[in-house]
């Protein structure tokens, strides 16, 4: 191995180029380079990971430092997936990852569909819509829950002259019924720029030959929307899903501000409860293997997904 | 073609997708205008039914977010008049200016935090990204997938770790340890992104660099971080924006000392619950740098946000 590695690296640099190098050789170079980067990868990322997974399988609390640590095997993994509270969380993060990414992508896609119209000044617009999704989540939330005030809060009062119900007469985030939409509210406001962006991407990236070929063949301007249009940017769409996917999969500032889980634990994402679990409740060994079975959710999930986003990509 | 396109919009078409994106991007700046016109009313305009759209502009939440006050009595006050325009703001409530607020404390962290781990990750970074782009590294294509897959794991999941990691390192609570830990999470990003911009630069500016006498130091410092600049900038700015809003590692890893920021905006209290024009005035003096960086960024803002998967 180490004898090709050698081989590579020295092709890497045309011989004559190389016989000028004075100092270090290139594959020396390159491992000063990147080592430090990957020391503190593993330091911050993958050490904690193989210390959580240790951790997991005992009964660990780390606000009490003398206890005894046991080691407990698969009950703390036994539990978690047995607990229907866990699955009340996994539904409540499902709700909210499927309508965000639902009105991401609808709303997304369709501003990017009319921005790709090139009217004027779009490209001011555009800078400007993408404004929200630069700021801190966690700021920006809990302003919102200004905004959410029943009495005096702006969106109920928009809400209720649009629609003339008493303001006073419903609570964003005190209600069991509407909590979990004003989380999707307040991501959707957030993150369709990020979708945009992407689709507006993949519109640009359409040749315009290809439209004028379809014009040639007399191809209505629909079914040049659903055969050209449509698959051209799918791809670039699939990858905003994804972000959006793994993102709002870990969501946690921006729901902690607005809801803090509440009412109940009818917006209790999965990082919530595993928050309380880990840093209120301090079942540290608990957590840590919730911790594991969201990563592999995660982990697992996304690959599936990037298999389908080559196939797409592959057509 | 000089009249007419078929690929050219109609004007009918342009003009109605204008209207609506203008509408779009109107609804989504009212959260943004209301925090900057919150942070200039007083508590009773911010909390008036209904929402006050024309106000007296005060200054009052900006002097409360930036001091701490104590109520005192009418014989005190009298003996001693206010000092200052700040000072007279809050006399109208009986109190007196004690002392400056934490938010300046913490405000400063989020500088020192910022930056501190923007020079590491892309000083770190530019270096990883040249030997990604330039040489023949062993298992190249899975390291670099190893970088990027830190990424996915849950901020509140690796806390836990990070936390007994800092506290038997000492770093719980400092600058040092949330400047490694942002980094720690940066880098995967500035990696990946400065790896594009650097493949853009052609190899032979270097070949001629090295053909000319320079040593491989040399040319990556005199050709290729100049030619990178812009790259690096902007990348830059992704991390410091990155580091900047992070909520989740900082609210439970940090508290008296090196909080930032974000944690202790949503915790500014006022009289009879939060103050909310305090809250927007920290609000707006946290996000306007942002906005601004988003501007000046905007060519590159795609290339960012999918660690430069698309890059237009």
């Amino acid at each position: 191995m180490s004898d090709r590695t050698i081989d590579r690296v020295a092709q890497a640099t045309p011989v004559r180029v190389a016989r000028k190098i004075r100092g270090l050789s290139d594959r020396a170079i390159a491992w000063i380079f990147i080592a430090p980067t990957i020391f503190l990868l593993l330091a911050i990322n993958i050490f904690p990971l193989i210390w959580t997974i240790q951790l997991s399988f005992t009964n660990y609390k780390a606000n009490r430092i003398g206890r005894e640590i046991k080691d407990v095997g698969f009950r703390n993994y036994e539990r978690i997936l047995t607990d229907s509270d866990t699955w009340l969380n996994m539904q409540a993060t499902a709700h909210f990852l499927f309508w965000t990414i639902f009105f991401q992508v609808l709303i997304g896609f369709t501003l990017a569909w009319l921005i790709n119209k090139k009217f004027k000044g779009n490209d001011l617009w555009t800078t400007i819509i993408v404004l929200p999704m630069m700021l801190s989540p966690a700021v920006v939330g809990n302003f919102w829950k200004f905004l959410y005030q029943p009495q005096i809060g702006l969106f109920n009062y928009i809400i209720s002259w649009f629609t003339g119900k008493e303001p006073s007469s419903f609570e964003m985030l005190g209600s069991v019924k509407l909590a979990p939409w004003s989380i999707v509210i307040v991501d959707t406001w957030m993150w369709t720029p990020f979708v945009m962006l992407i689709c507006l991407a993949g519109l640009r990236s359409i040749p315009d030959y290809i439209y004028e070929a379809a014009e040639i063949d007399r191809a209505s301007k629909l079914r040049q929307f659903f055969t050209i249009t449509i698959p051209m940017v799918l791809p670039f769409l699939m990858l905003a899903v994804l972000f959006r996917g793994i993102e709002n999969f870990k969501m946690f500032d921006l729901v902690v501000q607005l809801t803090g889980g509440g009412p109940g634990s009818t917006t209790e994402l999965t990082s919530i409860n595993l928050k309380r679990e880990a840093f209120e409740k301090w079942r540290t060994g608990y957590a840590s293997a919730y911790a594991i079975i969201l990563f592999v959710t995660v982990f697992g999930l996304a690959s599936i997904y990037v298999k389908a986003l080559n196939k797409v990509k592959q057509r | 073609m000089s009249g007419f396109s078929v690929t050219e919009p109609t004007n009918r078409s342009k003009w109605i997708a204008g209207v609506l994106v203008i509408t779009y991007a109107l609804i989504t700046m009212i959260p943004l205008v209301w925090i900057l016109l919150t942070g200039f009313k007083s508590p009773a305009d911010a909390i008036s039914y209904p929402p006050k759209l024309v106000f007296d502009p005060t200054l009052e939440g900006y002097v409360n977010l930036f001091t701490t006050r104590t109520r005192q009595t009418q014989e005190f006050l009298e003996a001693n008049p206010p000092q200052n325009w700040a000072d007279e703001i809050v006399r109208q409530y009986d109190m007196v200016i004690v002392g400056p607020s934490k938010f300046g404390e913490r405000f400063m962290n989020s500088v020192i935090i910022g930056f501190g781990s923007t020079f590491l990750s892309i000083f770190l970074g530019t270096l990883a990204a040249y030997a990604f782009s330039r040489f023949k590294v062993p298992l190249k294509d899975d390291l670099l997938f190893f970088i990027l897959s830190t990424r996915m794991m849950p901020p509140v999941a690796v806390a836990i770790p990070i936390f007994l990691m800092f506290r038997n390192l000492g770093l719980s609570d400092t600058h040092l340890g949330m400047i490694l830990l942002y980094t720690g999470v940066n880098i995967s990003l500035a990696v990946w992104l400065l790896k594009g911009f650097i493949d853009e630069i052609p190899r032979e500016y270097e070949e001629a660099a090295l053909i000319d006498g320079y040593t491989r130091f040399q040319a990556f410092y005199k050709v290729v971080l100049p030619q990178a600049a812009t790259g690096i900038a902007s990348t830059a700015i992704f991390c410091l924006i990155f580091a900047w809003n992070e909520y989740a590692f900082a609210v439970l890893l940090t508290s008296a000392n090196a909080q930032t920021a974000p944690p202790f905006i949503p915790t500014i209290i006022g009289i009879g619950g939060l103050d909310w024009p305090a809250v927007a005035a920290g609000a707006t003096i946290f996000l306007i740098p942002v906005m601004i960086f988003t501007i000046l960024m905007r060519k590159h803002l795609l290339r960012g946000i999918t660690f430069g998967a698309v890059r237009k």
